[in-house]
């Protein structure tokens, strides 16, 4: 057990220091019938190689984005993150650092907080961002939370366009909630949200670009909303787009919530991810999660801190803004570098670039006999109808070595206006061979 | 200083704000100081945007993101790193944090692309590695607790206690009893406890603690009424005891018609020694973290898995995994599920890797072993300690972490604080303070099973010492401290009075850097 550094020598020793006869002297609180009274079925210690040997075998029974053809999105984007990237974040003094609870010898985490919630605040258009928060979609649930705090109203309206496992997590989190509404998914529409805000409303939530692909107007949104008391929530699964797209607080937003992955961070099968939030500097004390300031020594220099930590858990105990206890720290440091490693001119390109390759793929779809493109407006993102159930199609075209999107009936089970319906994205990483190979396989699968 | 032509600081210690640093312990400037809107450090190819389908969304106002290029980020986090204290640079006896040694055999699987470059939505006939994966470590999870079901999508430990508690109050209502809206919590519980509950809507009823730092089943009766829906119970507890009486606990919240849920973030002490599910418990979170070596990053990612009993099992979220003769499905939604969905995707897949990887190396042996060593190592802590330390409750030997208050340093014009900040000029991470709340100056100390005896040694030597120093008087040495860190005493209370939390550019930086 190349992992435990005593000697059987050592720990009779211990033992004896202690003045206890054997191991189990020690488990003497645990009532004796709970005491390895028990056989594990399961395999015991194994060497390295071996190990290697089993994890191989398994990564080898999928089929990984970087070996075909991929269009798949919907929440979760595939992009190139540089080698620096990877390479620094497994630094030991980054991997293997905890919660920076002893500021003296943490700077380095929290500089590279301070740097991250910067970062974050200037892509949104938002006063303060968080530390970050599990993932988009708890991000989300938390805004929600967080604008009943501030109006102290209850009714929530969620757009028809938000992400369906967004809702149902915001579902979960205010479950049975008579106050929820939740408008019906449609590639036609975010249903009509305007004309739910009344003065009981706490807030609307929009996602742009939605989970079709379409853009939607924050600004007219902002104003409906602030004309009944209400706060505006946007929701953003692809953050690359800020590069391009007009910044949600520019456009009257309260509460900005992001799934962060596409920076700096692998598909990884649906986690680890990176909640980001940010809001207006009046609503930093119904933030949730945590935050690094900016604070000085005993000498005067300059040095960071969590902060306003009497919103958390550790303090607050049940009069807390959330029960989060954690972060997403080292995802937080992959995003961080790598958007100091885009910057402001790496990031536009970035942005530019996917929206490219999207209007690329929005043509050559557009060709292809029996497609119908629906998006006029879209980021990198678009939905397309086809003349036959989408989820089959997927499944021929995956058996061809192209994965082809995300069939809307796959998160929205039972919708019948969603059977034909496919999404698909294209990122910096889709080539144009890649999209011919799409084309071409299509016409021949609808044909 | 000196500023080049696009007056971006070349050295270190810009801006007048701070001392210089060494060549060994840099005094870095933040990147926007270093970085400008114009510099890059990823080559992309512009594009012909002529005509875009932004429908008039597009961005008219600038970022302000400055960037680096390749050297220059290189220099700038490792620098940056360098500034931090980790589990790979020196003991890091966190109480209730538990750092153990993260191998890297971990991070090598979890990269590989087979499980890093894998898409939640695709296709599940391309991912069956990854369900056979996720149903392998369900698998060891089920088989360690002896329970009926486990939910892998929790984030991180408070979203599993979360979406326990969720899954506690959906049983209750399909029992027809919504009218229990008490939740029981021992005073010693994490603040993530009561904070779940609340945020449930539930009212917390705290139990109190007996004299020797364990609950007591007469107060859990005393507390139990029609109106009880729960009780949350650490164990080990936050004081470093196994609960004594736990099952006889179990009991009296059943037989009242309550769960059982149990905070499981001290499971590493018992694993492979001791099944929860023996115990009674009817829904308890593992942190994947502190149990199984994945790497926690400067405050996470986590990942907290939730084992349900069978009376609960019916109660767990989607998705889950389902073998069928030679594949396994993934069910994602149920008609009527009770609970949904608490993430967008599957959980932390990265860390199921990185856990399983560590659990076959390991082996259910070698848990075990490791579970022993963990309190092996705490007790010869306390032994060696506590003639000079001062132990609350010494009526049982401690689990994987020792616990000690502050009476020690009474007098000698030194707080918890002052002696932490002095273990630092001494190369060890502090142990936990203040925390459990239950116990006055608490000092919370856990070494984990990784540490050799050696350490341990050098570990007791040094708190021996201070604790001897602090007697005699010499309080300077701990009221000064650090000195030896990248940084002096933090003004915490002027960060949260005046906060700053994000840089802002000054109006003349290129004049108020020269």
């Amino acid at each position: 057990m190349r992992y435990l550094p005593h000697s059987a020598a050592e720990r009779a020793e211990m033992l004896g220091v202690i003045g206890a006869t054997d191991i189990d002297a020690l488990f003497s609180a645990v009532p004796k019938s709970a005491l390895r009274g028990f056989d594990l079925d399961l395999p015991a210690h194994s060497p390295e190689f071996l190990v290697e040997r089993h994890m191989r075998a398994l990564a080898a029974k999928n089929h990984a984005a970087g070996d075909g053809p991929f269009f798949v999105g919907a929440g979760a984007y595939r992009h190139h993150v540089p080698a620096t990237v990877d390479h620094l974040i497994q630094r030991s003094e980054w991997l293997t650092a905890y919660t920076p609870y002893q500021p003296e010898i943490s700077q380095g985490t929290l500089q590279m907080l301070f740097e991250f919630q910067t970062q974050v605040a200037k892509i949104t258009g938002m006063d303060v961002a968080n530390a970050s928060l599990y993932d988009g979609s708890t991000a989300t649930a938390e805004a929600v939370l967080m604008a009943r705090r501030i109006t102290k109203k209850n009714k929530v309206v969620l757009s028809g366009g938000l992400h369906p496992h967004y809702r149902d997590v915001v579902k979960a989190y205010l479950k049975d909630d008579p106050d929820l509404v939740c408008l019906s998914p449609s590639p036609e529409g975010q249903g009509d949200i305007l004309s739910q805000v009344d003065n009981k409303t706490a807030a609307i939530v929009i996602q742009t670009p939605d989970f079709y692909g379409h853009l939607r107007d924050l600004k007219g949104a902002a104003e409906a909303a602030h004309a009944q008391g209400a706060l505006l929530i946007v929701v953003i699964t692809e953050v690359i787009s800020l590069g391009l797209l007009e910044a949600p607080g520019a456009l009257g937003a309260d509460i900005v919530v992001a799934e962060g992955q596409s920076i700096g961070n692998a598909l990884n099968f649906g986690g680890p991810y990176l909640g980001l939030m940010a809001t207006r500097k009046e609503f930093i004390r119904q933030m949730p999660g945590r935050l690094c300031g900016e604070t000085v020594d005993a000498e005067g220099n300059r040095g960071f801190v969590l902060t306003l930590s009497t919103r958390e858990q550790h303090i607050r105990r049940e009069k807390a803004t959330s029960n989060i206890c954690t972060n997403s720290g080292l995802c937080a440091l992959a995003f961080s570098i790598h958007m100091a490693l885009l910057g402001e001119a790496g990031f536009v390109r970035l942005a530019r670039l996917n929206h490219a390759g999207a209007i690329k793929l929005a043509d050559a779809l557009t060709a292809v006999a029996g497609v119908e493109v629906l998006n006029d407006t879209f980021f990198n993102e678009l939905t397309i109808r086809v003349s036959e159930p989408a989820a089959p199609l997927v499944e021929r075209l995956a058996r061809r070595g192209i994965l082809a999107g995300v069939p809307a009936s796959r998160l929205l089970p039972g919708d019948p206006g969603v059977e034909n319906l496919l999404i698909l994205a294209a990122t910096e990483l889709t080539t144009d061979l890649d999209i011919e190979a799409l084309t071409t396989a299509l016409a021949e699968e609808l044909a | 200083m000196s500023m080049n032509t696009q007056g971006r600081p070349t050295g270190i210690g810009t801006l007048g704000t701070s001392a210089s640093g060494s060549a060994l312990l840099p005094d870095e400037p933040l990147l926007f100081e270093i970085g400008d809107t114009e510099h890059s450090g990823v080559d992309l190819p512009e594009v012909d945007l002529a005509t875009d389908r932004l429908g008039g969304f597009g961005r008219k106002s600038k970022l302000d993101l400055a960037g680096l290029t390749e050297p220059e980020a290189m220099r700038h986090y490792v620098r940056l790193s360098r500034l931090n204290h980790s589990i790979d640079s020196g003991m890091y006896p966190l109480g209730s944090c538990t750092m153990k040694h993260n191998p890297r055999l971990n991070e090598k699987m979890a990269r590989l692309p087979g499980f890093s470059d894998i898409h939640p939505l695709q296709p599940v006939s391309t991912v069956q590695g990854a369900l056979e994966l996720m149903n392998e470590l369900s698998h060891w999870l089920l088989t360690l607790t002896n329970t009926a079901a486990v939910a892998l999508s929790p984030k991180a430990g408070a979203h599993g206690e979360l979406l326990g508690m969720m899954a506690i109050k959906a049983a209750q209502e399909a029992k027809g009893e919504a009218h229990r809206t008490i939740v029981l919590v021992p005073e010693s519980a994490h603040g993530t406890n009561p904070a779940t509950a609340a945020f449930l809507g539930y009212t917390v009823t705290p139990v109190p603690a007996r004299a020797d730092g364990t609950v007591d089943v007469e107060a859990v009766k005393a507390a139990l009424s029609p109106d009880v829906a729960a009780i949350m119970l650490t164990n080990p507890n936050t004081c470093g005891l196994f609960e004594p009486q736990v099952i006889e606990i179990a009991k009296a919240v059943h037989d009242a018609g309550a769960f059982f849920y149990c905070d499981g973030a001290n499971f590493n002490a018992i694993m492979g020694v001791v099944r929860p599910g023996d115990l009674g418990i009817d829904a308890m979170h593992i942190n994947l973290h502190k149990t199984f070596s994945t790497p926690h990053g400067g405050g996470g990612p986590g990942a907290g898995p939730v084992v349900l009993s069978a009376a609960l099992a019916p109660f767990a979220p989607v998705p889950f995994i389902k073998g069928v003769q030679d594949r396994f499905e993934l069910i994602e939604h149920i008609e009527a599920n009770a609970l949904g969905r608490v993430t967008a995707f599957h959980g932390q897949m990265g860390m199921y890797v990185r856990a399983l990887t560590y659990m076959l190396s390991h082996g259910a042996d070698g848990l075990a072993q490791a579970a022993q060593d963990a309190v092996l190592n705490a007790n010869y802590i306390k032994s060696r300690l506590e003639h000079a330390f001062s132990v609350p409750f010494p009526d049982y030997p401690t689990m994987h972490e020792a616990l000690f208050d502050d009476s020690f340093l009474k007098d000698s014009g030194v707080s918890t604080l002052d002696f932490a900040k002095a273990m630092i000029d001494e190369g060890f991470h502090p142990m936990t303070m203040y925390f459990p709340l239950v116990v006055h100056g608490a000092m919370l100390v856990e070494p984990t099973e990784s540490e050799s005896k050696q350490t341990l040694d050098r570990f007791c030597d040094v708190m021996l010492e201070l604790a001897k120093d602090a007697r005699d008087g010499n309080s300077a040495r701990f009221t000064s401290a650090p000195t030896k860190a990248p940084r002096r005493r933090l003004d915490e209370t002027r960060a949260a009075r005046q906060p700053i939390l994000k840089w802002e550019r000054p109006v003349d930086l290129p004049k108020a850097a020269e």
